[in-house]
């Protein structure tokens, strides 16, 4: 009965609280912000959770983490379905599906709540802005200049991506052969193969030995999913290959075999500054509850040490703001970021 | 007499036609690329299907007694993860602690599943499924909710997957250690005998006195055991422990068995059958990225077929037998 009156009471003030601005209230007393998580035990989310929270924080802000049952759309419908009845002002969500939310995020900013996207985007019609780590673009051309780096300019390179239906990773590969094919400067690099390890060490391991049997004179291979580069690095650098690597992984998982020289299977790689993430998704959704942005393109704001961001066209119709160029992690800085990664 | 002879050939050299299969297709992959038979390619297809191989042992245990384990996995994430762990903030240093854990904590997670099956009746696939969960999500948990245990975090633990014994790789040796022991238990000792009788037919061995319970109890515990001593082998091959890792692997360790010739409803099987199942699988994996003209997509298509033909022989093999025998008591 009292839990009834209360969420009566609560319902009414959110009610009333779209009729009357929201950014006066909000400025006041703070924006009220869930974070929605895929689902608990996510490392990586946790490090763009922990800084979001630290950001928001400092701003006055207060956020609530939410995780999901498991990490299926159903799990975060079922979550959405308790948030939007609380007073939360912005929803920030890494969507386990791009579409299966759109009905409940709908009914959300029906509400009135403000939904930004980050890490994995739901579809334009579900958000107001997506917060994107990397833009497709930006980690393909990274990428490429590193294999062109590592090549000396030309020779056989390959690809060991996860599965062949992972979303980013066609995406990157798709962009790295069309930079490839669009500059002369890469005329001399011959893309071999693209192997597929299906996150799996043991596949893994199965496809860069094949790889590096098949072609010997192989210069570089260029892993852009986490668990295929740390699998490759272990056996280019047992082995003692003259093949190098490069692609996206993590710090704590790559100090063994970054460094210099011979002795080691990795000169540099990248990733996304996860930590940047979060900041720049607080810095969103505080900027987008007082109402200085409304995720239209454009727009432009400022979040804080990380400097004056703007409002682009995204390629799924919507708008979206890019943090910028992935980290690159050498012997110099990688233990630095083992700590954090 | 002679038909029964012929029969008796067929269906008691289903090794050999599995060796047969495992040797035609190392032939084949040879000539298509020579560099897939050397021994370092062999050792490092023995290394890196090693837990599959081993694990293979213990269902064949659990499938003798007409069981199966979907738990073992998760019991290899979570005994993997836990000495990741360990090592990982200096609780241990030593590598044969660390795989001692491993196994002890393989043992407890097998006892604890063998006791809700053999005592409580529940059924072996649900009862492993949820454990499936359990120790899945304790994997989780300890890892601190994803914490990857890699290889810089790993100390010496690592180099037992790099380091060589009498010219071997120790994971290798590891895998050898295991089928030899096995063959003699399951053909040579009281206990092994048991679980085949058990197996074959749970009544008449419960009558000739064998504890039935207590085997089932004894065979889940054998198959933690060797998924606890996987999970440490995982880390050590991989040099890395992650709360994931092996999701869905032990579909693979099923299929090795079931391509080895052991019957899902149990009584049937043996450890050279597992072995060349296991080994069978594993040329497949390793085979097809080697083979230019093969998409890498067809791999699972490849063994999913594999494993329908194989069953598919054995049932008529087993039909043919039985209706032979049938035969010889009318007359």
């Amino acid at each position: 009965m009292n839990k009834k009156l209360v969420s009566a009471l609560l319902c009414g003030a959110m009610v009333l609280g779209c009729v009357s601005p929201v950014a006066v209230q909000a400025e006041e007393e703070g924006v009220k912000i869930a974070l929605v998580a895929k689902s608990a035990g996510n490392a990586f989310f946790e490090i763009a959770a922990a800084s979001f929270v630290e950001t928001a924080e400092a701003e006055g802000s207060t956020v609530d983490i939410i995780y999901p049952e498991e990490a299926t759309a159903d799990a975060q419908i079922k979550s959405l379905d308790n948030l939007i009845s609380q007073d939360y002002d912005v929803i920030c969500i890494s969507a386990n599906d791009e579409n299966a939310l759109q009905a409940k995020l709908e009914e959300a900013m029906d509400a009135g709540i403000k939904v930004v996207s980050f890490d994995s985007a739901v579809n334009s019609d579900s958000r107001q802005v997506f917060v994107n780590q990397a833009g497709v673009t930006e980690v393909a051309q990274a990428l490429m200049d590193a294999v062109y780096d590592i090549c000396d300019g030309e020779g056989q390179w390959a690809i060991l991506s996860a599965t062949s239906q992972a979303t980013n990773q066609n995406a990157w590969i798709d962009a790295m052969k069309e930079i490839m094919e669009s500059d002369e400067k890469y005329a001399d690099l011959e893309l071999v193969e693209v192997a597929y390890g299906d996150d799996e060490s043991q596949k893994s391991t199965d496809q860069t030995e094949a790889l590096v049997t098949n072609y010997p004179d192989l210069k570089c291979i260029c892993a852009p999913t986490t668990v295929g580069i740390a699998a490759a690095a272990k056996y280019l650098q047992d082995n003692d290959c003259t093949c190098k690597l490069t692609g996206l992984g993590l710090p704590s998982e790559m100090l063994e075999y970054t460094g210099d020289g011979d002795d080691y299977s990795c000169p540099y790689f990248y990733l996304w500054d996860m930590q940047g993430l979060g900041t720049l998704a607080a810095y969103t959704s505080i900027a987008i509850a007082n109402e200085e942005i409304t995720g239209a393109e454009g727009e432009t704001f400022t979040a804080g040490d990380l400097g004056d961001f703007e409002i682009v066209a995204a390629s799924d119709g919507g708008t979206e703001i890019i943090l910028g160029l992935p980290l690159e992690f050498n012997p110099e800085n990688v233990e630095e970021y083992a700590e954090l990664y | 007499m002679e038909n029964k002879s012929l029969m008796k050939k067929i269906t008691g050299s289903r090794e050999a036609l599995l060796a047969v299969i495992l040797i035609l297709m190392i032939v084949i992959v040879t000539i298509i690329n020579p560099a897939f038979f050397t021994p370092k390619s062999i050792s490092n297809l023995v290394k890196n299907n090693a837990v599959t191989m081993v694990m293979a042992l213990g269902m064949l245990c659990v499938m003798l007694v007409g069981g199966i384990d979907i738990s073992i996995t998760s019991t290899l994430a979570l005994a993997g993860m836990a000495i990741g762990m360990l090592i990982k903030y200096e609780y241990i240093s030593s590598t044969v602690l660390a795989f001692l854990i491993a196994i002890a904590i393989g043992i407890a997670c097998g006892l604890v599943v063998g006791l809700v099956i053999s005592r409580a009746d529940v059924p072996p696939i649900i009862a492993t499924m949820g454990f499936m969960y359990v120790y899945r999500a304790m994997a989780y948990l300890i890892s601190n909710g994803g914490e990857w245990a890699s290889a810089s975090a790993l100390g010496t633990f690592k180099d037992f997957g790099t380091s060589k014994f009498l010219g071997l790789n120790c994971v290798v040796w590891v895998v050898i250690v295991c089928y030899v022991i096995f063959f003699f238990f399951m053909k040579w000792t009281r206990t092994g005998r048991k679980i085949y009788a058990v197996g074959s037919n749970p009544e008449a061995a419960e009558v000739s006195g064998i504890n039935v319970r207590n085997i089932k109890l004894m065979v889940y515990t054998i198959m933690g055991c060797l998924a606890g001593l996987a999970g440490a082998l995982q880390v050590a091959v991989y040099a890395s422990a992650m709360p994931n890792m092996q999701k869905g692997g032990e579909m693979d360790v099923i299929a090795a068995c079931v391509i080895g010739g052991v019957s899902m409803s149990g009584g049937r099987g043996s450890v050279v059958g597992a072995l060349l199942g296991a080994l069978i699988l594993a040329t497949i994996a390793k085979a097809l990225p080697l083979i230019p003209f093969f998409d890498q997509l067809w791999l699972n298509t490849i063994k999913g077929i594999l494993i329908l033909v194989v069953v598919v022989m054995n049932v008529i093999l087993q039909r043919t037998a039985d209706n032979n025998a049938l035969k010889r008591r009318e007359m």
